[in-house]
C-alpha cells in the first residue's frame, strides 16, 4: 500500500512528458484517460484503507523524516486525491469532443499534457507531508492551469490567465514567505516535525508572522473572498474541460491545505485566541452572500457560475471558522459535494457552449424544448447547489448551520440562509429563461457554413448525468464522504485538545 | 541600536526590494511592468531564505578539518528550486505578454480593459 500511494505522483510525472512528445490527438487522449483510470483506481483502494484511521508513511528515497520529504496519507487527504481522481476521469471521458472542439490540432497533446501536470499537482499537494514539497506541487499545478486557462478559444482568456498568473504567484510567494518564517523559527519543514516541536518555538513573534503569509497565500489560491478577483473571468474564459477540472478541483486542493496548515501544523490552542476564527467567518460570510449576489446579476451562465462558486467557497471558509467538529465536518463534506455539483453544472454549461456557442442566457430563451437532456440536468445539478434535502448540497449545509448553532451564531446561520436564497433565485434566473420564456428560435452561432454542428453528445451527457446521479446518490448515502471527514476531524481535534 | 540597523542590513535592504517589487507591480498599468515586479518579488523572498542560512563564523558547508562551524546549506538548496520556479513564471508570463500583445495590440492595462468592455457590450 505504501507503494501504491507514491504512484499518485508518479504516474502522472511520466505520463505527462510521454503525452507531449506524442503528436496524436487520438493516443494523448487514450494515455490521459488511461493516466487518469490509474489514479482513480489507486486512489480508491487507499481512501478505502485508511477511512478506519489508519496512517500510510511513505518516506521518499527512503531518507527518514523530518529530514527525507515523506508523503502521509490519512482519511482528509486521502478523500482529495478521491475527489481530484474522479473528477479528472470523468472530465477526461466528457470532454474528448469540447477539447478536439476548442483546441487547435497542434495543441492537443500539450493540451493535454498540461492537463496531467495540473493532476500531478493537486495529488502532490493532497499528499505530502513536507511543506517546501507542497509548495512546490502548488506551482506545478497553478502553472499548468495558466497555461491551460489561456487556451481558451476568446481572446479575453489571455488577460484572464495573466491576473491569475499574477495573482497565483503572489499568493504562492507569500506561502513561501511564511515557509521561511517557519522553517527560521524551527529549523525543519516537516509539517508532523513541526507540530510536535511547536511548543519549543511558539513564543517566537515569527511564528504569527509565518501564520499570516501562509493564511493569505493559500486564501489567495483558495479564492476566499476578498481575494476571489481572479477566479470569475479565469473559470469563464478556460475551455470546457479546464473549468470543470478547475472548478471542482483546485481551490477545494487549496481549501485542504489551510486546514491542513490550521489543524496540523499550527495548533488550534495557538491561533484560536486570536482574531482568526472570527476572521475568517466573517470572509466566508461576505463571500457567500457577495457572490451568490454577483451570480444573481450574471448574463453569461459560465460566469454566474464562477460567481457561485466564490459563494460555495464562503462555506468552506465559514466551516473552519466555526471551529468546532460540525463546521468542520461541514468545510470537508463541502468540498466533496460541491465538487461533485459544480461539475455537473459546468459540463451541462459545456454541452449548451459546445453546441449553440453561447452561454448567454439572453440567446437561450426556451431552449429547455430543443434540449431537453442538457436543460434537465442544469435543473438537477441545481437543486443540489441550492441544498435541497435529498441532495448532495444538503448534507452539507446542514451540518454547517448545525455548527453555526452550537455556537450559537445566528448571524453566520442566518448568512447561510440568505446565501441559499440567493442560490434560489439564480438557479430559478436559469431554469425560468430555459422553460418558461418565450421560446425564440434558437440561432447556433459563429459556425461556418458546410461545418458540421456536434449535434448529439451521447457521451458528454452521459458523463454529465453520472455527475447528476452521483448528487443524488450522495446526498441519500452518504457514507463515503462523511466517513473519511469525520475520522479526519476526530484525529485534527483530538490533536488540538491534547495540546 | 546602530548595531542593530547594521546587523541587520541585508534584511532592511530585502524589504525594500520586496515594497519596490509589490509596489511595482500593483501601481503600474504595464503588463510588462508588472511581470518585472512580481519577478522582483520572487527575488527579494530567494534573498530572504539565503540570509536566513548564514550561520556567524561559519564556513561553506563542506567538511574540512579546520572548520567547526558550518553555514546552513538547505535554504539555498530549496531557493534553487524556487528560482526554477520563478524561471517557468516569468516565461509563462513573457509568453502571454506576446499573447496579449498579438490579441490586443497593446500592453496597456486600462486599453485591454476597455477593448474587453466593447466586445462585452456587442
Amino acid at each position: 500500500m505504501e507503494l501504491l500511494t507514491v504512484l499518485l505522483v508518479v504516474i502522472p510525472l511520466i505520463c505527462a512528458p510521454i503525452t507531449a512528445m506524442i503528436a496524436d490527438r487520438r493516443v494523448a487522449w487514450a494515455l490521459t484517460l488511461m493516466m487518469c483510470l490509474a489514479l482513480a483506481v489507486i486512489s480508491a483502494m487507499v481512501l478505502n484503507d485508511v477511512t478506519t484511521g489508519k496512517v500510510i508513511h511513505y518516506e521518499l528515497g527512503g531518507w527518514k523524516p523530518p529530514w527525507g520529504i515523506e508523503y502521509v496519507i490519512d482519511s482528509l487527504n486521502a478523500l482529495i486525491a478521491v475527489i481530484v481522481a474522479f473528477i479528472a476521469l470523468i472530465t477526461v471521458i466528457y470532454g474528448r469532443k469540447s477539447a478536439e472542439q476548442e483546441i487547435h490540432d497542434s495543441q492537443i497533446h500539450l493540451f493535454y499534457a498540461a492537463f496531467q501536470l495540473v493532476i500531478l499537482g493537486l495529488m502532490g499537494m493532497a499528499l505530502t507531508g513536507d511543506i517546501f514539497n507542497l509548495f512546490v506541487f502548488l506551482e506545478i499545478s497553478s502553472l499548468a492551469s495558466y497555461a491551460l486557462i489561456a487556451m481558451g478559444h476568446k481572446r479575453q482568456a489571455l488577460v484572464a490567465s495573466f491576473n491569475y498568473l499574477i495573482a497565483g504567484t503572489l499568493g504562492a510567494t507569500f506561502f513561501l514567505l511564511g515557509i521561511g518564517f517557519l522553517y527560521a523559527a524551527s529549523g525543519t519543514l516537516n509539517m508532523a516535525d513541526l507540530a510536535a516541536r511547536f511548543d519549543d518555538f511558539a513564543s517566537m513573534k515569527l511564528v504569527i508572522t509565518a501564520l499570516l503569509f501562509i493564511l493569505i497565500g493559500l486564501a489567495l489560491k483558495a479564492a476566499a473572498f476578498p481575494l476571489h478577483s481572479w477566479l470569475p473571468e479565469a473559470y469563464t474564459q478556460a475551455p470546457t474541460m479546464v473549468t470543470v477540472l478547475l472548478a471542482s478541483t483546485s481551490t477545494k486542493v487549496a481549501v485542504y491545505v489551510l486546514i491542513r496548515m490550521l489543524y496540523q501544523v499550527f495548533p488550534q490552542a495557538y491561533w484560536e485566541e486570536m482574531l482568526l476564527p472570527g476572521f475568517l467567518m466573517l470572509s466566508g460570510c461576505l463571500g457567500m452572500l457577495y457572490g451568490s449576489y454577483k451570480a444573481l446579476c450574471q448574463v453569461s451562465i459560465k460566469r454566474l457560475l464562477a460567481y457561485s462558486s466564490v459563494a460555495q467557497l464562503g462555506y468552506m471558509i465559514v466551516g473552519i471558522g466555526l471551529n468546532n467538529e460540525a463546521g468542520l465536518t461541514a468545510a470537508i463534506v463541502h468540498m466533496f459535494n460541491h465538487a461533485v455539483t459544480k461539475a455537473a453544472l459546468f459540463m451541462a454549461a459545456g454541452m449548451v457552449l459546445m453546441r449553440l456557442h453561447t452561454t448567454s442566457l439572453d440567446k437561450l430563451r426556451g431552449a429547455g424544448k430543443t434540449m431537453p437532456w442538457t436543460t434537465g440536468a442544469f435543473a438537477l445539478a441545481g437543486l443540489s447547489l441550492i441544498g435541497v434535502p435529498g441532495t448532495a448540497g444538503f448534507i452539507s449545509k446542514w451540518y454547517l448551520v448545525q455548527g453555526a448553532l452550537a455556537q450559537g451564531n445566528y448571524l453566520v446561520a442566518g448568512s447561510i440562509l440568505g446565501a441559499s436564497i440567493l442560490a434560489i433565485m439564480y438557479v430559478w434566473k436559469i431554469i425560468e429563461t430555459l422553460y418558461f420564456d418565450g421560446s425564440d428560435k434558437l440561432h447556433v452561432h459563429k459556425v461556418g457554413s458546410g461545418k458540421q454542428i456536434v449535434a448529439d453528445l451521447p457521451v458528454a451527457t452521459a458523463c454529465c448525468y453520472l455527475m447528476v446521479f452521483a448528487c443524488f446518490y450522495f446526498g441519500l448515502y452518504t457514507s463515503i464522504p462523511l466517513e473519511a471527514a469525520q475520522t479526519a476531524v476526530q484525529a485534527m481535534m483530538g490533536n488540538g485538545g491534547a495540546q | 541600536m546602530t548595531t542593530y540597523l547594521l546587523g541587520h542590513l541585508n534584511y532592511w535592504l530585502i524589504i525594500g526590494v520586496m515594497m519596490i517589487g509589490m509596489f511595482t507591480m500593483m501601481s503600474s498599468p504595464n503588463l510588462m511592468k508588472k511581470l518585472a515586479g512580481l519577478s522582483m518579488f520572487q527575488t527579494a523572498v530567494i534573498l530572504f531564505y539565503v540570509s536566513i542560512g548564514k550561520v556567524e563564523d561559519g564556513t561553506a558547508p563542506i567538511i574540512t578539518e579546520t572548520a567547526t562551524r558550518y553555514a546552513n546549506p538547505l535554504p539555498q538548496v530549496l531557493m534553487l528550486t524556487a528560482i526554477v520556479v520563478g524561471v517557468a513564471t516569468m516565461a509563462l508570463g513573457f509568453a502571454l505578454i506576446i499573447r496579449i500583445r498579438r490579441a490586443y495590440n497593446s500592453m496597456e492595462e486600462d486599453d485591454i480593459h476597455l477593448q474587453i468592455q466593447r466586445e462585452e457590450l456587442d
